[in-house]
């Protein structure tokens, strides 16, 4: 039939414009105008890639900021929040234990645990944290390093980020530039 | 909320009013044949396709002929997903060495992209190679779009044209619309998009060593090209499985803006569309509205529900399933537009949303897809509606009903009450089915009113050809994939035809000049009982299920009983 011969014929026109030419050629254009994003924004020390500025790495030795808890363990093989009810136990359980390990680390003077520490992120690698989350934790890496806490500080202002545009989105500070950075200040 | 959060909200609700007249006047002169300024680079391609393919592109179609062309080039778009996925070890461009997909997860998958569902039971990262994300999924992504934007175009043809036996052209609706529109918009879109940090590369996964000693392995691949259509066409399959939660899919709030506005962009813009080509440019500014002032209710009380109080965890605006760069606003006011239009993207997961919130993104799919929703299928949903109300205010001051000058009779309605019920139908059939199966109470992650919620959400989401999901259920069996294969073949194609029906059959109609009788369409009292309808039909078919999910789980949540 007329329609079955014209359908197969600009299908496969179709499957190589859009599913060929137009990917190829977003991609030669990104990797001419946009290289390091393109390429996944990594952050390189001494040649070395030791990660990407955009995906969280798990850290918990208490010289560096701690991320966000993540439900996949910080392995992106796949990504995947915890996709828990707010109104389960399981998540009454986790919620309670992440409190306490933050409480056992700070010491009760440092206040009740910032929310985004508590709960887990959407994508399992959410590469920032809020300003409370750390300005809550600023003692704790001060301490473990054996350094001043405003030597922390200035570290943390030249890495937080003011919401976009001064509009959109929140303001954020990215855990691994964080302490990337803090590592060129002092060892921990 | 602060007022940064306000300011955002009102921001996007300018730009989708801004973006509607400029997007809708230029999809109404490619749809009328009219050149446009990107004639000049674009119609040397749009003349190409025609002789490649041997389209005439002068020649008319009458309704049939337009659902069998559709249809059959559909069922291409599903055969081809089925084998690359079947084969895609044996083919090039598969840097992970990834294995052949299963044959039902190859189906759901098939059908999903070329219904414009976009449901995802498997993985992205560990599942589809480059090649198939290419050549079958992001192919779907455009053509599926395409399609529902030339039946929306169809049946505007059908109410604008009169004592006409044609409706145009499939092929050539497809082909203007992929040309000029999508095509140039996606282009430009995805750059934009890597700018803000959006992977596009062909390059395996990076492995790092991390910073404390361990081994990390980070997938990349030609994301960027993938996720612009997956949200201009409000497909909303991720190239990732967290979607765009995802800080390779959606890496800024800036970009994570314009992925919410170009999810609202063609879906607005084809009220506008209308107004031109049907000349009812007010009418058509009323649909839009319509669609904003549900919107806006909808989103607001999930913001409500979303920011107040949770007594089980004793704090409110919960951080868990959200990302820092969104905040709570962010995520709920992509939840809200996500499953308005049809597209199914993420940027928070659904399913630990407060229970409310989680239920009015059931609710947005329920009604049916139409505030806004998804490219060109929002439109004709909306027509239904319309269709419903003309009707049944016509009963009411005894009239036959007329809309657009034509008379609207037995025929139309016994159509439009099908492509109304067999979605509904499907989401409810489908649900009880999985609530009693082994098989699909298999797959519940949660307990509780919780566990019914994601079987409900599942089968909403697949009816309505949404694709987001409460994804803690384990959909990824023969069980779950066949079951939502046919809820979305359903949701998709037993409102498509009938739809074409009724627009042959309007086309064909001689117009009645207005008279004082004459149900007026461009008035704020049609927009109010549009919306009651909208609402009747949507709230009298789905309370009790909602009921049994999102509503029992607030008020065990209130009381402070977690399960």
């Amino acid at each position: 039939m007329n329609h079955s011969k014209i359908a197969l014929k600009l299908f496969f026109f179709f499957t190589i414009l859009l599913g060929v030419a137009y990917p190829l050629a977003v991609t030669g254009l990104a990797q001419a105008l946009f290289r390091d994003p393109a390429n996944g924004s990594r952050i390189t020390v001494n040649g070395k890639t030791i990660g990407s500025r955009l995906i969280a790495q798990k850290f918990e030795k208490p010289g560096y900021f701690w991320p966000r808890p993540s439900a996949i363990d910080y392995q992106p093989l796949p990504s995947a929040g915890s996709n828990l009810s707010v109104a389960s136990i399981a998540l009454q359980k986790l919620v309670n234990e992440r409190r306490e390990r933050l409480i056992q680390a700070h010491g009760s003077q440092a206040g009740e645990p910032p929310q985004d520490l508590l709960f887990a992120s959407a994508s399992g690698m959410d590469p920032e944290i809020s300003v409370a989350a750390t300005r809550y934790q600023i003692r704790r890496v001060a301490e473990a390093r054996g350094i001043e806490i405003a030597q922390v500080e200035a570290v943390v202002d030249q890495v937080a980020q003011p919401r976009q545009w001064g509009v959109f989105g929140e303001p954020t500070v990215n855990v691994l530039e964080l302490n990337q950075r803090l590592d060129q200040v002092s060892t921990r | 909320m602060n007022g940064f959060d306000v300011f955002q909200l009102l921001l996007f609700v300018v730009a989708v009013v801004a973006i509607t007249p400029i997007l809708g006047e230029f999809m109404a002169q490619v749809f009328e044949g009219r050149k446009t300024r990107l004639h000049a680079v674009l119609g040397g391609l749009e003349r190409v396709t025609y002789r490649v393919s041997g389209i005439d592109p002068n020649q008319e179609m009458g309704w049939k002929d337009y659902s069998i062309a559709l249809l059959v080039f559909n069922a291409i778009g599903i055969i081809f997903v089925i084998a690359v996925q079947m084969i895609q070890a044996s083919l090039p461009l598969n840097p992970g060495g990834l294995p052949n997909v299963s044959w039902h997860s190859a189906l759901n998958t098939a059908v999903s992209f070329v219904t414009n569902t976009n449901w995802q039971g498997y993985s992205g990262e560990v599942t589809m190679s480059y090649f198939t994300q290419m050549v079958a999924l992001t192919v779907q992504n455009f053509l599926s779009a395409a399609t529902g934007i030339a039946v929306a175009v169809a049946l505007m043809r059908g109410l604008a044209r009169r004592s006409s036996g044609t409706i145009g052209n499939f092929w050539v609706d497809l082909i203007r619309c992929s040309v000029y529109l999508l095509l140039p918009l996606s282009l430009i879109f995805a750059l934009i998009l890597v700018s803000q940090g959006v992977v596009q590369t062909f390059a395996p996964a990076m492995s790092v060593l991390t910073m404390e000693g361990a081994s990390q392995t980070i997938p990349l691949g030609p994301a960027a090209s993938q996720v612009a259509i997956k949200m201009l066409g409000t497909n909303g399959g991720g190239f990732f499985n967290a979607n765009a939660a995802h800080p390779f899919e959606n890496p800024t709030a800036l970009s994570n803006f314009l992925q919410m506005v170009s999810i609202f962009a063609i879906g607005a813009g084809l009220t506008y569309t209308y107004g031109t080509i049907a000349r009812a440019r007010k009418h058509g500014w009323i649909l839009f509205g319509v669609m904003m002032v549900l919107f806006i209710t909808l989103t607001s009380l999930s913001l409500v529900s979303e920011y107040s109080s949770n007594p089980i965890l004793g704090m409110s605006a919960l951080m868990e399933g959200k990302e820092t760069r969104f905040g709570v606003m962010n995520s709920v006011l992509f939840s809200s537009v996500t499953t308005s239009a049809s597209c199914g993207a993420v940027n928070a997961m659904h399913s630990s949303l407060s229970p409310l919130s989680g239920g009015i993104a059931m609710l947005n799919m329920m009604l049916g897809e139409i505030v806004i929703g998804g490219v060109g299928a929002g439109f004709y949903g909306m027509m239904l509606f319309v269709l419903l109300t003309v009707f049944i205010s016509g009963l009411m001051v005894g009239r036959t009903p007329e809309y657009q000058g034509k008379k609207v009779e037995a025929r139309e309605m016994m159509l439009v009450i099908l492509a109304v019920i067999a979605p509904c139908a499907t989401i409810l059939l489908g649900t009880a089915i999985a609530a009693i199966a082994p098989a699909g109470l298999a797959g519940l992650a949660s307990k509780g009113p919780h566990g019914f919620s994601e079987i409900l959400y599942a089968f909403t989401s697949a009816a309505a050809n949404n694709g987001s999901a409460f994804a803690g259920l384990s959909a990824n069996t023969p069980f779950y994939n066949l079951m939502l294969s046919v809820a979305m073949i359903v949701g998709r194609f037993a409102i498509i035809v009938p739809i074409l029906a009724v627009a042959g059959g309007l086309a064909a109609k001689k117009v009645s000049p207005p008279s004082s009788g004459t149900f007026q369409v461009d008035t704020s009292i049609f927009a109010a009982l549009l919306i009651a309808v909208i609402l009747i039909v949507g709230a009298l078919t789905f309370l009790p299920a909602l009921s049994l999910g999102p509503v029992i789980e607030h008020l065990m949540m209130i009381r402070g009983q977690a399960f």
